[in-house]
Parts: C-alpha cells; structure tokens; sequence
C-alpha cells in the first residue's frame, strides 16, 4: 500500500512540476520534439535507402553463356549443380531464341539484321541470381569451370563500385541514426538537468525529511517519461500523416519502379513506436541521473 | 538514556582543515542542549554529523543508536526519520502554503492522507500559526516561515531536534517566541533539541546546558551555561560589523 501511494503521488507531483515550471517543460518538450523529427527523417531515409539498395541488388545476376554444342545432359548437370551450389538463390536458362526475341523487341535493325542471318549466332545461356551479391565473383567463377560453359559474366568493376556505395549508404544512414539518439539523449537530459537543477532545494528538504533516495527519483522520473511522450506527440504525427501523404503522392516510387519507397503501414507505427520509446526512455534515464547528482546532501 | 554518543570524531576535509578533533560528548534523551562557538569553530560541522550531512572522518557519531559514520548515502534517510532538523534560512517550498509544506515531510514517507491530516493539524497548532494553513511563504513573516519550518521538523515526532541557527535571521523579539515554542516542544514531548546558535542573549536567558567548540575542539560542556564569547569571537564580530 505505502509502495502504491508514493507511486501515486509521484505521478501527481510530476504533472504538478509540468505544469508549475511550465517553461522550462515547454523547453524540453520543444527539444524533444525536434530532435525526435530528426531521428524520424533519418528513420525513413535509412529504411528507404535500404529498401531501395536491397531491390537493386536484387537485379544483378551472373549470366552464364553455354558454348555452341552444349548439349541438354550438360544443361541438365549443370541445373543440378547449382541446386547445391552455395549462394545461388534462383536460377533460370534462357534460350538464344528468347535473347533474339529480346533483342528484336529493343531495336528494329537487332531483329532485321538476326532475321537476315539464316543460323541464330546468339548463345544459350543461364541467369543466376545470388543470395548475397558480395560473392557474385564467386559464382560466376564457379561457373566458368565448366568446359561446356562459354564465359560467366556478372559486369565486373561496375558491380563492385554500385555495392560499395550502397555499402556507404547504408553504413551511413545508420550512423546518421544513431548519432541522432545520442543527440536526443544528450540534450533531452541537458534540459532534464536544468529543471532539477532549479529544483535542487525541494530534492534537499525531501532528503531532510526522511525520503528515500527512490522516493525522491521517482517524481522527477515519471516527468522525464511524461516530457518524453508529450515531445513524441508531433514527431509521431508528423510519420504517420506525413509519410503516407507522400508515399500516395509519389505513388510508392521515386522515378524508376526498382526505387520503391517502403509501404506506410505498418512502417509508420514501427517508426512511431521507436520515438515514443527514444523520448520517453531517455527521458526516465536522463531525469534518473540527473537527481542522482543531487543526492549527496 | 544517551540518545547522542560521540566518541574521538575527526572531521578533516579534503583540503586538509580540521574541522573537528577528538570530540567526544554525550547528550541524554530529552536534553536541550546550546552548541556555541565563534564563526568557523567548527559548531556547524558538529551540528551537520549529526543528521549525516557530513561524516566523521575517524571516531563515531551515534544517533538514536545509528552509527553515522558506517551509513551508506542511500540508507541516510533512516537516520533522518528520527530526527528533525531546522534552518536559519527556513528551506520552505515557495509555491507550497503553510499546510503543503508541513505535509511535504509525511507524503514523502508514504504515509496515507488520513494519517498525515490530522498530524499535520497538531503540528501547525502547536507553532501557532492553524489561522495561517492556507498562506504561502511569502505571505508569512520571518518568525511565522521559521514556525512552519519547526512544524515540519516535527511532524513526524521526531526524538531529536537540530537547529542549525534557528534565530539568526529573525529580530530579538520574534526570537524569543522561537525559543519559546522549541522549549515548549522540549518539555512537552521530551523532544531532545540541539541548538548551534550565536544569540548570546537567548543562551543566558534559557540557563541549558552549552557546549562550547573552539578550533574544532570541545572547550567547554555546563549544564546551565552561559555564553562566553572569546576574544577571538569579539574580533571577528568587529571585523564583520
């Protein structure tokens, strides 16, 4: 019962302490609600970049051409082959005949000039796409092992550079991420800070009259959690409303359908729960240390 | 009863001052007792080991059979329960009126609504001041916030009271209702009260047993003493005035 009444009372002195030091509540609320915006827009860049770096990689295949008399055994064997083959995810032969149609599709003079060829010069071939695209060297120098397997390319150069960067991008949205929560942290707890501070002889008479170490945090903590939630009110609104506006502005995608933006839901939430969890939690922590500083009276 | 035993206490702050040395001193359930020295005597050392702000740096200073120097600073506040103590600058809360503030001490404890009512009622009447509940500090004199800051101090009947200079920021008159009102306290609930002050006038007028602490060292303990001011004490007094 005593355990249940000082919790009580706690939850009511910390609305009390809002609303009586209001503007320094307002300051915190006001900083957390910033810097949790910027943790926000970081969230779904991070995300998209990573949505759209993780389709791209998708596309890129080895292209494995077959030498002119392979023969359906060999296809077979090699089929086979790849069903064990470390890191290969799917796989499918394609036909010089479905190249030829390809090509015709692309350019008019592709198809007039095959046509004018009586024996079709392209070659069969077989597309494999990797689970990890880091080793896509790897699979397609497996491939050019086989003696019936012409050349395996995969674009070479330029396919490392494109993982690099995507490697960079990635790498770094995450920091950008995390940085901003230390950020958060740092100044939601700075401001924490100055409002007990203004309050260091109502901590120091509850240390002279006989309360508990716990008894005295608790009041301050529940603030620290109440400050957090109230700064996360526009953060959470701002992702909710204004991500979904722009993902049916843009219509899911930026220019090409292989950039497609992450759907709103339940995106939105899983974003909105991370920033009432940043700004509440950092705000317990940060109230907790900070009247322990005062404690020693 | 001894209440109070100090026992060879050594304070000696970091930058090397001897607050206190070899003190050792006694005090007895329901005692009043003057604790006077001149200004960097090292009283208010004495005074803060009591209630744990400070903590000897070899000897012990037992209270209510607490040994201060062995109390971790997260278990303080057992000591503190069984004690009030009161200020020269009253330490009340601004935005709390009269009965807020002495209710302060109880709610911080836990205690529940209809328990903490009625004491803090008994508290406010015995300092005089149950036609003022409802006034803020501001609204108060001196000598009234130094009541509700007695009241406060024993709301929850503590067996000691220290006063750190209770009446040094109060006028002769309003000080001799203080000291009327912590007398009355001392011999109605036995209350043991501890008193560093400067006000010679109210030492001799009370006739208490006064310890005198000069450079850290217990000069002098009567039972009712009188203040003796050294010279020492007559020169700084000069320098300040």
């Amino acid at each position: 019962m005593k355990a249940i009444r000082i919790l009580r009372r706690s939850i009511r002195d910390s609305f009390k302490s809002i609303f009586r030091n209001f503007s320094l509540s307002m300051a915190s609320i006001i900083c957390t609600t910033i810097t949790l915006i910027l943790v926000a827009i970081s969230l779904f860049l991070s995300y998209n970049v990573r949505q759209i770096t993780t389709t791209l990689e998708h596309e890129l295949t080895v292209v494995a051409y077959f030498k002119r008399d392979v023969t359906e055994e060999q296809k077979i064997r090699i089929e086979n082959d790849l069903k064990t083959m470390e890191n290969v995810d799917e796989y499918r032969i394609k036909t010089k005949e479905e190249w030829k149609a390809e090509m015709g599709k692309e350019q008019e003079i592709l198809e007039t000039t095959l046509d004018y060829l009586q024996d079709n010069p392209l070659l069969d071939s077989l597309i494999v796409k990797v689970k990890d695209v880091n080793n896509l060297k790897g699979v397609a120098e497996k491939l050019r092992k086989y003696d019936f397997v012409e050349n395996a390319e995969y674009g070479e150069g330029m396919v490392e550079n494109i993982i690099g960067i995507f490697d960079v991008i990635s790498v770094g949205t995450i920091a950008i991420v995390i940085a901003l929560v230390v950020v958060t942290a740092f100044l939601i707890s700075n401001t924490i800070k100055l409002t007990i501070f203004s309050r260091k002889t109502q901590i120091e008479i509850k240390r002279l009259v006989g309360a508990s170490n716990v008894a005295i945090k608790l009041p301050f903590v529940f603030e620290g959690f109440f400050l957090g939630i109230f700064g996360s009110i526009v953060p959470v609104l701002l992702s909710i409303y204004g991500y979904t506006i722009l993902y049916n502005t843009t219509g899911g995608y930026l220019s090409t359908k292989i950039m497609t933006l992450v759907e709103p839901f339940p995106f939105v939430f899983i974003v909105s729960g991370f920033l009432v969890i940043v700004g509440s939690v950092v705000g317990m922590i940060g109230s907790w240390l900070s009247v322990r500083k005062h404690l020693k009276i | 009863m001894k209440l109070i035993k100090v026992e060879h206490a050594y304070k000696i702050y970091k930058n090397g001052t001897t607050a206190i040395a070899d003190l050792s001193v006694t005090i007895d359930k329901g005692e009043f007792v003057f604790v006077i020295g001149s200004t960097g005597s090292g009283k208010s050392t004495f005074i803060k080991m009591l209630y744990r702000e400070e903590k000897p740096t070899q000897g012990s200073v037992i209270v209510g059979g607490i040994d201060v120097a062995k109390l971790r600073n997260s278990k303080v506040y057992k000591l503190r329960r069984k004690l009030g103590v009161v200020f020269q600058d009253f330490k009340l809360l601004p935005k709390l009126n009269v009965y807020e503030n002495v209710a302060f001490a109880l709610e911080n404890l836990g205690l529940p609504n209809s328990e903490i009512r009625p004491k803090v009622l008994k508290a406010i009447d015995a300092v005089g001041l149950k036609e003022k509940t409802r006034n803020l500090p501001s609204e108060l004199s001196g000598g009234e916030q130094q009541r509700v800051a007695i009241a406060r101090a024993i709301v929850n009947e503590p067996k000691l009271l220290i006063c750190d200079e209770p009446t040094g920021n109060l006028d002769p008159t309003t000080s001799k209702e203080i000291m009327a009102i912590l007398d009355k306290i001392n011999k109605e609930s036995e209350t043991t009260i501890i008193m560093a002050t400067h006000d010679k006038d109210l030492v001799n007028q009370m006739k208490k047993r006064v310890l005198v602490i000069e450079d850290g060292v217990l000069v002098s303990d009567t039972k009712k003493g009188s203040y003796k001011v050294n010279e020492s004490d007559k020169n700084s007094k000069k320098k300040h005035s």
